[in-house]
């Protein structure tokens, strides 16, 4: 499989590095050859945050070279056009947008609920997804964080069906 | 963890090959992108340790490594600037056990005060360096650093940068090794007192060991080679061999693992059967240069290469001989200090008392951002006190009164000690203030403890060292211990009386970091359950 490129960004302490762990952990499950890459160091402090996950048959990079990704996830509204560049043509954004942030049980699982909506433009089955989550949340936060996922999920179906 | 595929970062490889290769002791100083390593050697059940500095873990690591045990040090590559001193001689000595110095350089400054390219140490103290360009080599070439090292009983640079460090990759681990021998000392007087007699001889033996090290290098070493067309050829070192394969996955290309002594017999080779040979590098030009130096025909990057990380676009653009404007990433939102970080209300009033200061390297580094733009210089660890006391001693008295040194508790244990000294030693006319920012944890790097916190790396209970008593005990004329928050007598008004007088004081404004706190109280009541006299008596009983 040629190799798929997601960038995932907001701000520091909304959970992008999890997300991103989580993305790469499901895609690893899954099979595939993974590279994940971010610059952290100081993003307890609220600065921007941005993180790199590429899959495939053979990754070589672990940076998605700018122009190029074909997901780009973002947590936080002010992030949106600072990203935007990343994306390739045709490449497909998720934003904090899609989701009624009233809908969300807790605001802290905005990064999982947006890895759901993410899930349906990637390849990824269901149960790695799953595996992932489970891995990389403390066991009280699955239940929680399973229904943000499938909120997310299914507000993006509902968005492309409405497209 | 034998044998499946994991997804690891470079440092976590790095310590979990260190645990199948059967390090006795990682020492190492915090520092990003480095600290990883050896607190997941702890996790893994490693036994590590944080030093007051990067110059004291070497010298333990080296002493652990004299008395035949496995050894890692770890630290940032600043960090290798500290420890130069014990690193040019231990290339001198023979060791019994292998020891790896990890430098985890940060080249885009992700993170750190410079870019400095630590591949230069290499060639100037005269040590072996395995660049890893992924987790699996990071974990590979961790036991291969082992074997160079106990073979030529010689320390092994292992050196990482960022993109190594925290990118997760797969890793296919091996098996654990059994039989390694156990320390015991063995006297060697001539090869580890380096008293000139015996250093003169020693450094002829560096020099031997190197001679055979290129050679094995050419012969076995750890080099890839993709054979691809002629009319292109890449000589690659680190994670810019795979940005580059990604950019011409069609050319011809020589990945070196071993970069010094490099395998110039390998590289010869390759250059005479590729029309154009290019060397693709991050920092320095330091591949190129050798292989010019050695007569072998390379072309160099662009100076605008120099600077910063290398990807993908940018190594396509260093193929292409583009050396038109780059592309300038848009500016994304700065970090600040958090709210309620205690380093604020400090910073409030250094900026309203309109000091000069003199800062150093941590969080509080961000009062120099608005709102507070209360700092004035930074340059390494510990300069604060240094730079504030070369300040008070030329500058006219009405400036000299307003110069203030700030330093953080753990840069203080780091390199501070040792500018209070200075302070005692050569006080200026004027007098001094050095304030500790005592937030009980080395915050910037992720919360680590250090000799002030009375915690060790695991974050149970050790030995404490007391700011205030040592500063007592060095001389200081006044040492205070305050809250910046507290309101009477307020901590600005003490600041005031102190920059009045002409004599040398310590403050110590203690307050722990706020995204720390919570952890600390639950190790501080892990600490007293411990110790609850319940605990004792059942120490007693049971075998
Ligand atoms: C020689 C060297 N080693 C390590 C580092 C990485 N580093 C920067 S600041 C710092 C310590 C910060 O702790 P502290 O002084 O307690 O300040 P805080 O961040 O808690 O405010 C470290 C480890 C460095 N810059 N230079
Ligand atoms: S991590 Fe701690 S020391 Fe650093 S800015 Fe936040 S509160 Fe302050």
């Amino acid at each position: 499989m040629k190799v798929k490129n997601i960038v995932i960004a907001g701000l520091g302490g909304q959970g992008v590095l999890k997300a991103s762990d989580i993305l790469a952990d499901a895609a690893f499950r899954a099979g595939f050859d993974v590279k994940k890459s971010e610059l952290h160091g100081m993003s307890q402090r609220g600065g921007s945050v941005s993180s790199d996950v590429r899959y495939g048959d053979q990754v070589l990079s672990p940076m998605v070279p700018p122009g190029e990704a074909d997901v780009l996830v973002v947590l936080e509204e002010t992030q949106v056009e600072i990203n935007r560049p990343t994306l390739r043509a045709g490449g497909v954004l998720i934003g904090p947008d899609l989701l009624d942030p009233a809908a969300l049980k807790n605001r802290k699982s905005l990064n999982v609920a947006l890895l759901g909506a993410a899930s349906t433009v990637l390849e990824i089955p269901h149960e790695h997804w799953l595996a992932a989550l489970h891995a990389n949340l403390a066991e009280k936060l699955h239940t929680l964080n399973e229904q943000s996922f499938a909120h997310g999920r299914a507000a993006a179906l509902a968005r492309s069906s409405a497209e | 963890m034998t044998g499946e595929r994991q997804l690891l970062s470079g440092d976590e490889a790095v310590a979990l090959a260190a645990l199948h290769a059967g390090v006795r002791l990682g020492t190492g100083y915090p520092g990003t992108p480095s600290t990883e390593i050896l607190e997941t050697f702890d996790q893994l059940g490693g036994h590590a340790q944080w030093s007051p500095n990067e110059k004291v873990a070497l010298e333990v690591g080296l002493g652990a490594a004299f008395g035949g045990a496995r050894t890692l040090v770890t630290m940032k590559h600043v960090g290798l600037n500290v420890a130069a001193d014990p690193l040019f001689t231990a290339a001198y000595t023979d060791i019994e056990g292998g020891l790896i110095v990890v430098s985890a350089d940060d080249p885009g400054l992700a993170s750190s005060q410079n870019e400095q390219d630590n591949r230069h140490y290499a060639r100037a103290a005269a040590l072996p360096m395995l660049e890893p360009v992924d987790s699996q080599q990071a974990y590979d070439f961790t036991w291969l650093g082992f074997e160079i090292s106990e073979r030529w009983k010689i320390p092994v640079i292992l050196r990482l940068t960022t993109r190594v460090c925290h990118a997760k990759t797969v890793v296919h681990p091996r098996a654990a090794a059994s039989n390694i021998p156990e320390p015991s000392f063995q006297r060697n007087i001539q090869a580890r007192v380096m008293i000139p007699a015996y250093a003169k001889p020693a450094h002829q033996r560096l020099r031997q060991k190197l001679v055979e090290i290129a050679a094995w290098n050419d012969a076995e070493g750890p080099i890839r080679l993709d054979t691809g067309r002629a009319n292109l050829g890449i000589v690659a070192t680190g994670i810019a061999a795979v940005h580059a394969r990604e950019a011409a996955p069609k050319a011809s290309q020589l990945t070196i693992g071993l970069t010094y002594p490099l395998p110039l017999g390998r590289i010869r080779t390759f250059a005479t059967g590729v029309d154009r040979l290019v060397a693709i590098e991050e920092g320095d030009p330091i591949l190129a240069d050798a292989l010019r130096a050695a007569g072998i025909p390379v072309e160099c990057k662009p100076e605008m290469y120099r600077f910063g990380e290398l990807n993908v676009a940018r190594v396509r653009r260093i193929l292409a001989g583009d050396i038109s404007p780059e592309p300038v990433p848009p500016k994304g939102k700065p970090p600040e200090l958090c709210q309620g970080c205690s380093h604020r209300g400090v910073f409030e009033v250094l900026r309203d008392l309109g000091c000069i200061v003199a800062g150093d390297i941590g969080c509080y580094t961000l009062g120099v951002l608005p709102p507070f733009s209360a700092m004035d210089t930074c340059v390494c660890m510990g300069a604060s006190i240094g730079v504030g006391l070369g300040l008070r001693q030329v500058l006219p008295e009405a400036q000299a009164r307003r110069v203030v040194s700030v330093i953080g508790d753990s840069t203080f244990v780091h390199s501070g000690i040792t500018g209070l000294a200075e302070m005692v030693y050569n006080p200026p006319a004027t007098g001094h203030v050095v304030l500790i920012l005592d937030n009980g944890t080395t915050a910037m790097t992720g919360q680590q403890e250090h000799p002030g916190t009375g915690r060790s790396l695991d974050h149970s209970p050790t030995g404490k060292i007391s700011f205030e008593a040592l500063g007592r005990a060095m001389g200081v004329q006044n040492v205070h211990v305050v809250n910046a928050q507290d309101k009477e007598p307020s901590f600005q008004d003490l600041i005031v009386s102190l920059l009045a007088k002409s004599e040398t004081s310590l403050v110590i404004a203690r307050q722990p970091c706020v995204l720390a706190a919570p952890k600390i109280r639950v190790y501080e009541k892990a600490a007293a359950e411990r110790i609850s006299p319940a605990n004792c008596a059942a120490d007693g009983v049971e075998p």
